[in-house]
């Protein structure tokens, strides 16, 4: 009898954490529509007349997003401003990659001076890290204007951030324990990076590098329409005169690159790891 | 003179924690000491000290003569270059070969900038070949780190420690993470160099069967305070539940 009465409240006890399970469920679902609902009434938006139209846009853009006689010409201007482009990225990425890499030394368990100065490295690099690149583009116009440096530098800082945070990491996670052992032989600082950090984690570095480059290509596209340089300078120009034919050549030009560019990096991670 | 001697040494680790409280004892040159006790009574601390990996919060350090524990960064430098160490990991550089590893022992030595290049003369090179013969690596000595077996990767790092033509080499925990026969290698080459280098040896083991079978002298260590010191003949079975806190039956070595 007293077994039976345990198994009971047992089985009254799993109910009861399945009603509050469902009802927990609910309550998302319902409180999700809701605020679907709210924000398409603000901003007065159709979704069922947004899904509709796909198809007609699809249509729309197979007639029109084709290069005709009069787009190929711009061939050759297009590729200049795609070749502009990965190599600013490529630029861009490497430079700031170096700078990263002496920074995030300052930040490291192993390395830091001091761990005041590690928290600093650490607070600085989240800084750019944190800002997108889009937004430091759009302060750094005021600075440059529409030029190749506000892409340059956007980019820059951006990766700066990012990868300062990642090596830092890296560098500890990798090394750690070798850096421990060649200070115990009483080998300078400068000789355990060179001899230690840099054989052991330099691998893993420039693969994250090689990272770096593919996503600011697809990057300096999109900066390069608010900086006007570049390929997204060309996709703006033709977008706006309304030259489908010479944008459908910009867009797969595009595409082009950057599987290329990660076939590249593909093929260079195997070599190296 | 002693060739290291510990005075009151302290260790509190971030303000709180007490890793080692008045440790005091001093190593005559030629001694095969062995540090045994619990995880966490601060043996490895205890190394740490020696060659300031660890700053020690209270106390003075005396390495060959010298206050190591009161010593600037380049003093620092020059004990170091007189103290080799072995790790329980290896902490070799993996992606590099066998012989670069070993050849990272002579780096204290050069001036900074040929340890940065890696230029190192004919004489240590071949230092470096007589050392990995004598323990049996010479065929491995091109090959990557990472291709080696664990027992293969503690010798290379006992050829590291040896190629700084040290005084001491202090051995946190060397056998730790291998399986008993290359343990045994390692231990006989550690007691082979101890005797025929005359190089000094203090190891922080677990094993206190080895550490009764190959020490000259055994320190038991139990929360930060030594409670034996003396040769291993001396070790009674109570002193050694005493040191791991426990009581008969309840310790590895009860099961022999």
């Amino acid at each position: 009898m007293f077994g039976n009465r345990t198994k009971t409240a047992k089985l009254n006890g799993r109910e009861s954490v399945f009603v509050k399970r469902k009802r927990t469920f609910t309550l998302i679902f319902v409180s999700f529509i809701a605020l679907f609902l709210l924000s398409s009434l603000i901003t007065d938006y159709n979704a069922i007349g947004g899904f509709l139209s796909l198809p007609k846009a699809f249509v729309w853009s197979i007639k029109n997003l084709v290069p005709n006689a009069t787009s190929w010409p711009r061939v050759p201007l297009i590729f200049d401003n795609l070749v502009e482009t990965a190599l600013l990225s490529v630029a861009v990425t490497v430079c700031s990659a170096v700078c990263a890499f002496f920074f995030s030394l300052l930040g490291t368990r192993t390395m830091r001076v001091n761990p005041v100065v590690g928290r600093a490295v650490r607070i600085i690099a989240a800084f750019f890290r944190n800002i997108p690149d889009i937004v430091w583009a759009l302060l750094l116009l005021f600075a440059f204007h529409q030029n190749i440096l506000s892409g340059f530098f956007a980019l820059f800082f951006a990766t700066f951030g990012l990868l300062t945070r990642t090596f830092i990491e890296t560098i500890d996670e990798i090394s750690a324990s070798c850096v421990e052992a060649l200070h115990a032989t009483g080998a300078t600082n400068l000789q355990v990076v060179s001899q230690g950090i840099i054989p052991s984690s330099m691998a893993t570095l420039i693969s994250w590098i090689l990272y770096m480059i593919e996503t600011n290509v697809r990057n300096a596209v999109l900066i390069g329409i608010l900086t006007g340089t570049g390929i997204g300078w060309l996709f703006d120009l033709f977008y706006k005169r309304g030259d489908w034919g010479a944008v459908s050549l910009v867009v797969l030009a595009v595409v082009i690159l950057i599987i290329v560019i990660e076939m590249i990096s593909t093929q260079i991670r195997k070599v190296i790891m | 003179m002693a060739l290291l001697e510990f005075q009151g040494v302290c260790k509190i680790y971030n303000n709180t924690t007490k890793a080692l409280a008045d440790i005091a004892f001093s190593v005559d040159e030629g001694e095969f000491v062995s540090i045994i006790g619990p995880s966490g009574s601060g043996k490895s601390t205890i190394l740490r000290c020696i060659n300031r990996l660890v700053d020690a919060t209270q106390g003075t350090v005396i390495f060959d003569e010298s206050d190591i524990s009161h010593a600037s960064k380049k003093d620092i430098r020059e004990a170091r270059k007189k103290i080799g160490m072995i790790f329980q990991h290896y902490n070799l550089v993996d992606r590099l070969s066998v012989i670069e590893n070993v050849l990272h022992g002579r780096l204290g030595h050069k001036s900074t900038i040929s340890g940065m290049m890696g230029r190192y003369t004919e004489s240590e090179k071949e230092k470096a070949f007589q050392i990995l013969e004598k323990l049996g690596l010479v065929e491995q000595a091109y090959k990557r780190c990472d291709e080696l077996s664990g027992g293969q990767k503690q010798r290379v790092g006992i050829a590291r420690s040896i190629m700084q033509e040290p005084k001491l080499i202090l051995c946190d925990e060397p056998i730790a993470s291998l399986d008993p026969s290359s343990a045994k290698v390692i231990m006989d080459h550690l007691s082979n160099i101890n005797r025929n280098m005359k190089i000094t040896c203090i190891l922080n083991l677990h094993q206190v069967d080895v550490a009764l079978k190959y020490a000259s002298r055994i320190i038991g260590l139990t929360s930060g305070r030594i409670v034996y010191d003396g040769p291993p003949n001396h070790l009674t079975k109570n002193k050694i539940y005493e040191i791991y806190q426990s009581s008969e039956g309840e310790l590895i070595t009860d099961v022999w």
